[in-house]
């Protein structure tokens, strides 16, 4: 017998939640209990009286699981809000890293020209090493990465996604 | 506003909510609230003899009155046993607010004596819960969780509180406003669907109502409601395990339970029906049966207070969120006012009576004194000789649940308790204790395997002390009824682990505990028997020795479709392959 997975899509979620403890295990695990995929998650408080937070999740799915995946969220107690990003038209995405490569001569001198084509700042720097500061599309990074590979790759550092409607109006 | 003691504010919240029962067990890390609740003149704190057996006994006097049942018990271990009882609570949406003693703020974290991570542990079997940091937050918290317990879709609310916390002492602040800041369910249904759903019925030809728990929970009124409903449009009906008792098994619209054991004309009828109109339901696969044969002619309406059991399991045509009550009288004020007429739904009704002609839940019997008891007749006799007293009856998980499921009787709600989603073993007898204690002069049955009666045993102390006259109806089979059928249709009758044995002798145990102990041999001996249980003053036990190897039928295996019904021992194979064997 074999155990079947079906195709899925991939869509952003924005969350607004209570900035409380436990309300993060919550959600994680609401999707660890009920075998939904988290691509990559990232949370930050946002309100000025540090009362609400918003939590960013990409995830995978076919479509009538990502309803049910907004639906279980929407119905946890500390939810406020929950926004499909994908659904709701265009979105802008962004994510951070911090690159870190050590070399000397043509290594070196490539890392650098390469991040620069990718518009990365230099924010570290010594004789041997660069920690190189890139954002955008995961995409972009996913490429950067790949290429710091071949110019002497430590370490990276990335935030996972953050997401926000286009146009004036909150999503 | 004068200080109190956080132990003094819950048990103050406790008052102002209205809590007059409390089912729970010492300890360390709740002394202080024990203390506070010492000779207390409003609440009656009921102590088991196992903290699983308070949160069923919770389930039971929640599930029996409409009101949330509430559970106190300590750290640690006292926690941890009641994970079962709590999570029970979520799956069949039970109102249960559970506050447990913590281990000191101070000490959080630090493997304390008696120190578990009860929100770690309890976060995905709650609906919510709390760890309570701050005795200034306690009144709010306690009037928050009752909100959130008994608000939407009921569930369980555990609170967990530091001794320090109890011990501390603030302001006990009652919120102006009881409910929570931004958890808002849905409640009234939207009037364009309810619309809808008017015009859907009234074009129907083979409707049936699929009913579930839902309706229970949504007060006596939805139940009344829905036999308004069902009356004005001449429509059959079935309903889930969770549900019996919301409508009348007299009314001649009623078909039985659907599912895995229910009656074939109920499974045939959502199977042949144009519309299935689901209320309080949540198609879950005792239900549904293979789902790509799932009803495959109908429409579907599902009615549902929580939006993510649409669409979860079965896509549906029109999904109205709300309280099943209200979308219920909705639909009949859009029926009435549309000047809608029962439509002559005869074809319907033969085809259903051809379905009822098989009699399903007839079985072979021998009707001579010294003849061995057919589980299913006890489960008659004993509706027989009860029902005009308006009994409660709980049961245990296995044979005898399905088949008091099919053989007794419910004409009204709130009088049938069972373990459906989580299916514990071990529910029924405190369940009956919490049911007793809320209803002290109504007759309370728990039909009982013996297997699964001895997971709660210990409760006969708290009938005991409490002088509860709980009856106990064991249909003894001497087996794991359950277990062993399955390995008779899965796995060629290789009875492993499934014979129930080293059983105590019940009536010597009953004279341990002070209470009276029957035994039933012989259909010759069944009336009688049950005739002295109900005349027996206090709690009874009657071992009713019935047929051992008696089989549960109706049966949709497990990934069948409901036209594939097992109706009869000898349909039964012995023998499936691995895609069935692995379906729960
Ligand atoms: C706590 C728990 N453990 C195991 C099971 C699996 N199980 C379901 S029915 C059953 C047998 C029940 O036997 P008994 O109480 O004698 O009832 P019968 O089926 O014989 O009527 C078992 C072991 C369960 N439902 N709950
Ligand atoms: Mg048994």
């Amino acid at each position: 017998m074999k155990i079947q997975t079906e195709a899925g899509e991939r869509h952003v979620l924005a969350i607004t939640v209570d900035n409380e403890a436990g309300v993060l295990a919550k959600i994680t695990g609401l999707f660890t209990a009920r075998g939904y995929n988290i691509e990559s998650l990232t949370v930050a408080d946002i309100s000025s009286d540090h009362a609400l937070s918003r939590i960013t999740i990409v995830t995978n799915g076919p479509p009538p699981i990502i309803d049910q995946i907004i639906a279980q969220l929407d119905r946890l107690v500390p939810v406020h809000k929950v926004t499909d990003l994908t659904d709701a038209g265009a979105h802008v995405e962004r994510e951070i890293a911090l690159v870190k490569v050590a070399g000397t001569g043509d290594k070196r001198i490539e890392a650098l020209r390469l991040a620069d084509v990718f518009r990365a700042k230099v924010v570290d720097t010594t004789i041997t090493s660069f920690i190189f500061e890139i954002t955008g599309a995961s995409e972009k990074i996913d490429r950067f990465v790949a290429l710091m590979r071949e110019c002497g790759l430590v370490e990276v550092g990335r935030t996972g996604v953050v997401a926000i409607a286009r146009g004036a109006e909150a999503a | 506003m004068t200080e109190m003691s956080g132990a003094d504010m819950v048990v103050q919240a406790l008052v102002d909510l209205g809590v007059d029962t409390v089912f729970g067990y010492p300890g360390g890390a709740v002394l202080p609230i024990y203390d506070a609740l010492f000779k207390h003149p409003t609440i009656q704190h009921i102590l088991v003899r196992h903290e699983q057996a308070a949160t069923h006994a919770a389930e039971g006097y929640a599930r029996s009155t409409g009101k949330p049942g509430v559970v106190l018990v300590t750290s640690g271990p006292g926690a941890t046993n009641a994970v079962t009882g709590i999570t029970d609570a979520l799956m069949d949406s039970i109102p249960m607010v559970v506050l447990t003693g913590q281990v000191p703020t101070t000490l959080i974290g630090t493997d304390a004596f008696q120190e578990c991570d009860t929100v770690g542990i309890t976060r995905h079997c709650t609906k919510h819960n709390y760890l309570v940091m701050d005795p200034a937050r306690l009144g709010p918290i306690m009037h928050e969780a009752f909100y959130i317990a008994t608000h939407g879709r009921p569930g369980p609310v555990v609170i967990d509180i530091p001794k320090n916390v109890q011990v501390a002492t603030g302001k006990y602040i009652v919120p102006d406003m009881i409910e929570h800041k931004s958890y808002r369910p849905q409640v009234e249904p939207d009037s364009a669907a309810i619309a809808e759903a008017v015009a859907m019925i009234a074009a129907s030809e083979r409707p049936v109502f699929y009913t579930g728990g839902g309706v229970i929970n949504a007060g006596p009124d939805a139940s009344a409601a829905l036999r308004q409903l069902v009356a004005l449009t001449g429509a059959p009906i079935t309903s889930t395990l969770m549900g019996l008792g919301a409508f009348p098994c007299d009314d001649d619209k009623w078909l039985g339970m659907l599912g895995m054991h229910g009656t074939y004309e109920s499974n045939m009828a959502m199977n042949r029906a144009d519309l299935i109109i689901a209320v309080g339901a949540r198609f879950d696969d005792r239900v549904t049966g293979r789902l790509d044969a799932f009803a495959p002619e109908a429409k579907k309406i599902h009615i549902d207070i929580d939006r993510s059991s649409v669409n979860k399991i079965v896509p549906v045509d029109l999904a109205i969120v709300g309280d099943a009550g209200r979308a219920l009288d909705a639909i009949i004020a859009g029926w009435q006012t549309a000047g809608h007429k029962p439509r002559d739904l005869g074809e319907w009704w033969r085809r259903i009576d051809g379905w009822r002609a098989t009699r399903c839940l007839d079985f072979p019997e021998k009707k001579e004194d010294a003849a061995e008891i057919m589980p299913q007749r006890a489960v008659k006799a004993l509706y027989d000789a009860t029902h005009a007293m308006d009994p409660i009856i709980t049961t245990e998980v296995g044979q005898h649940q399905m088949w008091a499921a099919q053989h007794f009787g419910f004409r009204g709600p709130n009088r049938w308790l069972t373990s459906g989603g989580l299916g514990t073993m071990g529910y029924g007898f405190p369940a009956a204790v919490g049911a007793q204690i809320a209803h002290p002069g109504r007759l309370v049955i728990c039909i009982a395997g013996e297997a699964s009666l001895q997971m709660n045993i210990q409760e006969m102390g708290t009938v005991s002390q409490y002088r509860l006259p709980v009856k106990i109806f064991i249909l003894n089979n001497q087996w794991m009824g359950m277990v062993r059928q399955w390995q008779e249709l899965t796995y060629e009758s290789r009875y492993s682990n499934s014979y129930s044995d080293s059983l105590p002798d019940f009536v010597k145990l009953a004279d341990a505990y002070g209470w009276t102990g029957l035994r039933i041999d012989n259909f010759g001996e069944l009336e009688d028997g049950i005739q002295t249980m109900i005349n027996t003053p206090g709690p009874v036990i009657v071992d009713c020795r019935v047929a051992q190897l008696a089989n549960c039928f109706p049966m949709i295996p497990s990934g069948a479709a409901h036209t594939d019904m097992i109706l009869q021992p000898s349909d039964v194979t012995g023998t499936m392959d691995d895609e069935a064997k692995a379906l729960v």
